[in-house]
This record gives C-alpha cells, structure tokens and sequence, in this order.
C-alpha cells in the first residue's frame, strides 16, 4: 500500500510531464525530445531564486511557471516553427539539438554538481492506517491533480483553451473562423514548458538537482504518454499514474521470488519495454483512438 | 445598394501551379450570387482567395476596404466562409462549433444569438453535447452554416455546399439559405457544381472557366437561355 | 554532362580519395592518426544508417545501441569467457571478432526490424530512442557476459593487435594508432564497396520506393515487409561492425561507452551528410567527430562586442547576476554544437548531399541550356 503512494507521486510528475508531451504532440505533431531539459533548466531558475536571491519558495514557484510559459511560447516561435511543415527527421533533429543546447546551457551556467531544493511540504511523514507516507508525497500528489484539473477547466471552459484545442485537429478550419491558429499552437508550448516546470521542480526535492536530473523522466513520461494514447491528455495522466504505480510495486516484489529478476537497473529497460509493447499491439494506447491507415 | 465585395482581376495560386488567371466579380450588400463552372474551374480558389487562404494578387475590396492578409483578417473583417466538406470540427461538440464560430466577436450576447439560429436549426438545442463527427452529413452542414452565423457576418462564402448530400438535404438546406438572405438580409456568395439549385436561390451568376469568368448575367437569363445551359451549366 | 562521364568522373574521384587515405599517416602525427580512425568507424556505422534512413526512410535514435552489441561481442570474444567452452573460452583474435561483431548485430537488427514494421516516423524515433536510453541499464544488470558496471578492459590482452607487439605489414613497422588507421579505413573501404553494390540495383531501387511512397512500392510488387527489415539488418550490421572496432581502437568497453549521446550523434552525421548521398556521410564522420572537439577549442567570446568580456556579470532583472564564461567552460561546446545542429536544420535541410545535388542540377541545367 505504501509502494502505491509513493508510486502515485513519482507517477504524478511522469503524469505532468507526459501531458507536457501530448499536448505538444496533439498540437503540433511533434515529439519534443528536449521536454526533460527545459523542465531541468526551469527547476534551476527556481532554484536560483530561491539559493541565490533569497526568494521565498511560492513566489519563486509562481514566477519560475510564467517564465517556463513564457520560454515554452519562444521556443515555439523562434525555433519550431520554421521547420513546422517539414519532414519529421528534420524537426526530430531540431529538438535533438535543443536537447543538446539547453542541456549544455544548465552545466555551463549552474555546473554539474548536485544543488539541493528543498520540498515545500517539508520532510515529515505521516501514519495513516499503518501506512507511511511522506508529505512530499503526498503534497506532489495534491499538486499534480491540482494542476492537471486546473488544465481542464482550461481546455473545457474558456475561450482560448477552446482555440487552442481547434487549432490541434483542424487548423485551417480554425484560421477560417478567426483563431490566430500560430499563436495557440505557441501557447500549447507555452503550457507544456509551464508543466514541465512542475514536474521538475516536484521532482527535484527527492532525486536531487542536477543536470541530469529529468532524462531518465523523460523516457517514463514518454512511456506513460505511449500508454495513455500519445494524443490523449487523460491518457497521459492515467499513464503516468499506472506507470509509477507499476514500476513502484516491482520494486517491493522483489522480496517474492516470482519477481526477483528485477532490479532498480532495469526500471528503464521496463519502462522501455512498455513503450515497445504498446506500440506494437495497440499503438493507440489505452485512451486513443485507432487510427486508420488507408493504403 | 452598395457593392459589398468587389474582385478585380483577381489571380491566385498554389504554389507553381496557377489556378485563378483574372477573375472579377462583384456581390452587392444584400445579394445571393452564385459561381459556377466545371471542376477545376477555379470555384474553390475564388472563395480562397476571398477569404485568404490561399495565395493571391489583384483587388479584392470589402466594403471599399482591401482584404489582406490571412484567413483570420478575413474572419475578424466580417466574412464567415463554409469550406468545402463543411469544416466541422468534429472532435468537438456541436455546443463547442457554435462558440468557436462566435470566436471573433467581443460581445458577450451569445445566448441570443443561439436562440436566434436555433429558429432555423431547431434540432441545434436538443444536440449540444453530441461530439460533431457523429452527425449525418446534412446535419453537418446546417451545423457549418449556423457556426457561420454564430459570427454575425458581412458576407457568407459558401463552398459546394451540396456536395455528397441527398437531393432532400441539400433542397432544404438551400430553403434555409434563401430564408436567411430574405429575412435577415444575409449577403451570400455561393459556389455550385449543381447549377440548378444555385440559380434558383441565386439573383445573379457567374460562370467560370479555367481560372476566367466565361459568363456572367441574371439567373433567370442564365436559366432561360438553353444554349447557355447545355455547354456550361450541364442541364 | 553525359551519365558515362559523370561515372568516369566519380571513379577518378573515389579512386584519388583512396590513394589519398592510403598515404595520409606518413604526413599527420600519430595523435592525429587515431582521430581519423575514428572518423572511419563512425563512417562506417553511418552508411549502415544511411542505408535505413536515407534510403527506406526508417528513422533510428538507437543505432548506438547495434553498435553496443557489436562492441560487447567483440569484447566477450576477445576476453573469452569459460561458459563458452571450446576455443572460444580462450578469446579471439580482435581482426575476426568483427565480421562476428557485424554479425551478431546484424541479426539483432533483423529481429527488431520484424516489430519495427509496425512503428512509423515518430514512433520509431520514440521506440528506437528508448531502445537506446536504457540499453547501459540492461547491460549492467547481465554482468556475468558483460562485466557489468566496469565493463571489460582489452588493453594488453594478445588478442589485440599491436598491444604486445609492433604491428608489422610488408615488413614496415606500423604505430599502433597508424594500424588502427588502417584496420578502420580498409573495413570503411569495404563497407562502402558492399554499400555501393547492394544499392546499385534492385534492392537499392526497393529501397528507395519504400521511403518514397509506401503505397507505390505496395502496388509495384514491393514486399515492404522483407526490405523494411532487411535494411534493419543491414545497417544494423554495419554499426556492428563499427562497434567491434571501437571497442578495438578505445581497448575496453564499458556501460558507458555507447550513450545515447551516440545514437543521437549517429542520427546527426546521416542527416547532416545528407541523406541517400554516399559522398555526404564523409563529411557526416568528420562533423560528428570533430564539432564537439572544434566547439570545445573556440572561444566564441571574442565574437561578442566589446563591452562584454570573459568573467563579466551581467545582471538581468530578477534572475540576477548572470555570468559569462568563455565557451570553453563545461557545457559550453554542447550549446553550440546543439545551436549549430538547429541552424543547420533551417538552412541546409537536405545535408551536404543535398547540396552538391542542387550544385549538380544547377551545372547540368546550365549545359543543357547552352547546348541548345
């Protein structure tokens, strides 16, 4: 029971992170490889914030989110939509090489040493019917349903979620009506960069912050995101959720011999293993949508 | 009567290949006009170029105002523009088309104005919640021409609105178009592959041929003139 | 320009290029020598991805795990293990460990092609990435083959060659670096003779009717299943190959030897060398190898204005004081490698192949018009 917490918080950052992925997917159709990177670079600006020009930690939470927004939108403009309408190999390598850039970017400004943030829930741990749980997670918990339920309101009430989610599936149909269709592809980014925020910022207090920090995350949301439904948002919550709930509880099997091949070396050859397997037998994943291939 | 939309050798083009070589016509405020014409005749491409979906040089004039730019300016200028296969977002539900087609307006008067088009459509408020892909075909279409109401606009551009629909369907929809024009006083400019349904709601036509205006005249010339009919209008 | 003459011209050309890597280690230092070893290996590797994504249009980020395997099998065999038994468990000469390593990768890639069929695009790059992301995990946790964490070291075992003893070839002595030279260049020789020859013909024109449009190659006969996984095969024997020799040319082989990095880098060489275009993925090894080293050297400081200079502090508001280091400094040669990678995408997005084509047609377009 304790393993199912812990593994609902690490779930709850793939969750955010994979819906970083799949709104970007379902918006632009592409697959942004650099998603970890820009969520470690954000964490270190919050990190700066708080480390170096003693900011107090939600102001700096706050403030580091509108500027994660406010890279995702430039990103999306500046270096993405040049190569928007080319081929996927061309845009693959575009967010190969950001991945490349903002990763060298955080060594060079920050170093390579682990910094430490620490967790706004504190470190104490509560007992609740013989289970122990740590207030960060459940404090991550709290904050990724928070957020992934703030995001749907957002898609589902407002005006511009309403654009943004036209200008996904039919963007020329939306211009027709009015949508600055580059704009909310742009805010999408924006979005998805202000999620991986969270993620990696939730993330931090645990792992320790370093510019590795997100990598083996990316490959977890990646495979939540694949299990979900790469272009299903609660596909990618559910997916995320699964998945830390799953590689969590293979972890506490391993004490029954049945599971006892297992170790934490291959966490990420599992989650690997997802992602093929999903792929392969229904490459949809469990919310999508089959799509049809006409020859 | 002032003119509303004025073409002035119009051409545009995808990419190497011309598609529009000198088009002009005109639609005066109040008028249902027609563009008809084979396929490939370049009907599409005037409503694109119209609209700014499609790359284009020459005078085209709203109001005595220049079009420029995207499908977007179009949009916020006053023209709502049906696209051929309708261009229902059908991943989102019928509630959710007539919002977006209301998009550019300021105003927060929605409800009434949903009232007001659901006189038309009556089904409209019984189907909010449905997801638009499941709708047949015709109900499609009405959906498509209430979103374009839903914007209060200037100019109505309408795209093959026939096409794929059962003769029933499409009489009806027709029916609805000329209501609107008679009533509300609705500027439409309609393209058909099926002439005769356009003529009869239509007041003037012009006919095109590769990219040019072969003809051009009232609809009741058009329809009384047989020669007319038999070479260019296919009945 | 006839065609006959074009041919003629590119037999020249291949033919001085040889000659000219024949001789080269008699004029460049031995240091130098083993860079463009390297630079031969990961010519190799790529024109066995260039044959998967330039000519069947598969994309792989997870070619540096093929080479992985090949590396790994080399190694295993030139270590020797006892559960081999039979002469193997002695360990083999590195010289035959490759074709070996070339093999064993080359089925590996065969058996991934099979499921591959049924991934596309981006799917695969996500597939093939994750492959590539998690293959250290999976080779440490098997330490019984692989040595696990610390790898297996090769330097000083006598199945390398020249680690002993001095190479000798028609009685000259050879530098140990001098003899990787070579080893990696004649297999680059021979990987690209095999290149040219499989692509010349039927298969070749399969190929390419698979990237170009799937639903053609369906309808003209085309089993898209059979060349989809044979190029799989292929190319992944190919990075096999050039894995068995890198782990030759490092002597040792650990978990981290091929990081993903690699993959990522093996990607970067086909597109930027062009793809489809042999001549291209020259200069695909030479970028891919000395960008990171050339990005490293420069300081790209001097290029700012004056006002701004090495150690200064810019204060930006609310971040703070921002202090710029040179481009030397750790992780400055990753921004602009990755900087680079992304301009060369918005300008060049064919690769260099790309470019000598449209030079090409612009100078075939210039003849036809005067003839006339």
């Amino acid at each position: 029971m304790q393993q199912v917490v812990t593994g609902l918080a690490s779930g709850g950052v793939y969750a955010l992170l994979a819906l970083a992925l799949v709104i970007i997917h379902r918006s632009t159709g592409v697959i942004n490889f650099a998603q970890g990177e820009m969520a470690t670079l954000s964490t270190y600006v919050a990190w700066t914030l708080i480390a170096h020009h003693g900011w107090r930690y939600w102001p700096a939470f706050v403030a580091t989110l509108a500027l994660s927004f406010v890279g995702g939108v430039a990103t999306h403009r500046i270096v993405i939509r040049p190569v928007e309408g080319g081929s996927v190999l061309r845009i693959v390598i575009v967010t190969i090489g950001m991945l490349i850039a903002i990763n060298g970017f955080v060594i060079w400004q920050w170093g390579g040493e682990p910094q430490a943030l620490r967790s706004p829930f504190g470190t104490d741990t509560f007992d609740i019917g013989g289970v122990v749980v740590s207030s960060h997670d459940i404090g991550t918990i709290a904050v990724a349903l928070g957020i992934v339920v703030l995001l749907w309101a957002l898609f589902r009430f407002t005006k511009v979620g309403l654009a943004i989610r036209a200008s996904a599936v039919n963007p020329v149909e939306a211009r027709l009506v009015g949508v600055r269709v580059t704009w909310m592809l742009a805010l999408g980014w924006g979005l998805a960069a202000t999620l991986g925020a969270v993620a990696g910022i939730l993330t931090a207090p645990t792992v320790g912050l370093d510019p590795q920090m997100m990598q083996a995350v990316l490959i977890y949301a990646f495979a939540a995101a694949v299990l979900g439904g790469i272009d299903s948002p609660a596909g990618a919550v559910v997916g995320g959720l699964l998945l830390g709930v799953l590689l969590n509880m293979l972890s506490y099997l391993t004490q029954y011999d049945l599971f006892d091949w297992f170790s934490e070396e291959l966490r990420l050859p599992i989650a690997l293993l997802v992602i093929l397997v999903v792929l392969l037998v229904r490459p949809s994943g469990l919310f999508g949508r089959p799509e049809v291939k006409r020859v | 009567m002032r003119t509303l939309l004025e073409l002035d050798s119009v051409q545009a083009r995808y990419g190497p290949v011309q598609a529009l070589h000198d088009v002009s016509l005109t639609v005066v405020e109040g008028e249902v006009v027609a563009v008809l014409g084979a396929n490939g005749a370049g009907k599409t491409t005037t409503l694109r170029a119209i609209s700014g979906t499609v790359s284009r040089s020459g005078v085209i004039e709203l109001d005595g105002k220049p079009l420029k730019g995207g499908p977007e300016t179009a949009a916020r200028a006053g023209i709502a523009h049906v696209p051929e296969g309708r261009g229902t977002f059908v991943d989102l539900t019928v509630d959710e088309n007539l919002r977006l087609g209301a998009y550019t307006r300021r105003d927060r008067s929605l409800k009434e104005d949903v009232k007001r088009i659901a006189g038309y459509f009556p089904w409209i408020a019984e189907r909010g919640g449905q997801r638009a892909g499941t709708l047949s075909g015709g109900e499609q279409q009405m959906l498509a021409l209430a979103r374009a109401l839903m914007s209060k606009p200037r100019l109505l551009l309408l795209d093959e609105p026939s096409l794929g629909l059962a003769p029933m369907v499409v009489r009806e929809f027709f029916r609805t178009v000329r209501d609107l024009n008679e009533r509300e006083g609705l500027t439409v400019l309609v393209v058909e592959q099926d002439a005769r349904i356009a003529l009869s709601i239509s007041a003037r036509a012009y006919v095109l041929e590769v990219g040019r205006v072969a003809l051009t005249g009232t609809s009741a010339e058009l329809r009384d003139d047989e020669a007319v009919r038999r070479s260019y209008l296919g009945y | 320009m006839t065609p006959r003459f074009t041919r003629l011209v590119g037999f020249a050309a291949f033919a001085v290029f040889v000659v000219f890597v024949a001789v080269l280690p008699s004029f460049i230092s031995d240091f130098k020598a083993q860079q463009y070893a390297y630079v031969g290996i990961y010519l190799i590797a790529l024109l066995g991805l260039n044959i998967l994504t330039g000519y069947t249009g598969q994309i792989s980020l997870g070619h540096g795990a093929f080479m992985a395997i090949g590396g790994y099998t080399s190694a295993i065999l030139m270590a020797g293990n006892e559960q081999f038994g039979g002469p193997l468990s002695g360990g083999l000469k590195d010289v035959w460990t490759i074709p070996l390593a070339g093999l064993v990768a080359g089925l590996a890639g065969l058996a991934f092609g099979l499921p591959a069929l049924r991934l596309s695009g981006l799917y695969l790059a996500l597939a093939t990435f994750a492959i590539a992301v998690s293959l250290p995990s999976a080779v440490k946790r098997f330490e019984e083959f692989t040595g696990g964490g610390s790898g297996i070291n090769l330097f000083g075992t006598p199945e390398l060659t020249g680690s002993l003893t001095p190479v000798e070839i028609f009685d000259r002595t050879l530098t140990y670096n001098d003899w990787l030279y070579y080893l990696s260049w004649s297999s680059a020789l021979v990987a690209f003779a095999v290149a040219w020859l499989i692509l010349r013909d039927r298969t070749g024109r399969a190929f390419r009717a698979v990237r170009d449009s799937e639903t053609a190659a369906v309808s003209s006969g085309v089993s898209l299943a059979r060349y989809k996984m044979l190029a799989f095969g292929i190319s992944a024997a190919y990075a096999g190959v050039a894995g068995g020799l890198y782990a030759i040319a490092n002597t040792f082989v650990n978990p981290d030897t091929f990081p993903i990095a690699l993959s990522i880098f093996l990607l970067v060489g086909v597109v930027v060398g062009g793809l489809g275009g042999l001549s291209g993925l020259l200069f695909g090894a030479i970028f891919i190898y000395f960008l990171p080293l050339w990005s490293q050297g420069q300081d790209l400081g001097s290029l700012l204005p004056d006002s701004v200079v090495q150690g200064d502090t810019i204060g930006i508001p609310l971040l703070g004081d921002f202090v710029f280091k040179g481009t030397s400094a750790a992780g400055g040669p990753a921004i602009v490698y990755g900087i680079v990678l992304i301009l060369l995408m918005f300008l060049i997005p064919n690769g260099v192949s790309g470019i000598f084509r449209r030079v090409g047609q612009l100078v075939s377009r210039r003849r036809y018009s005067r003839s006339s």
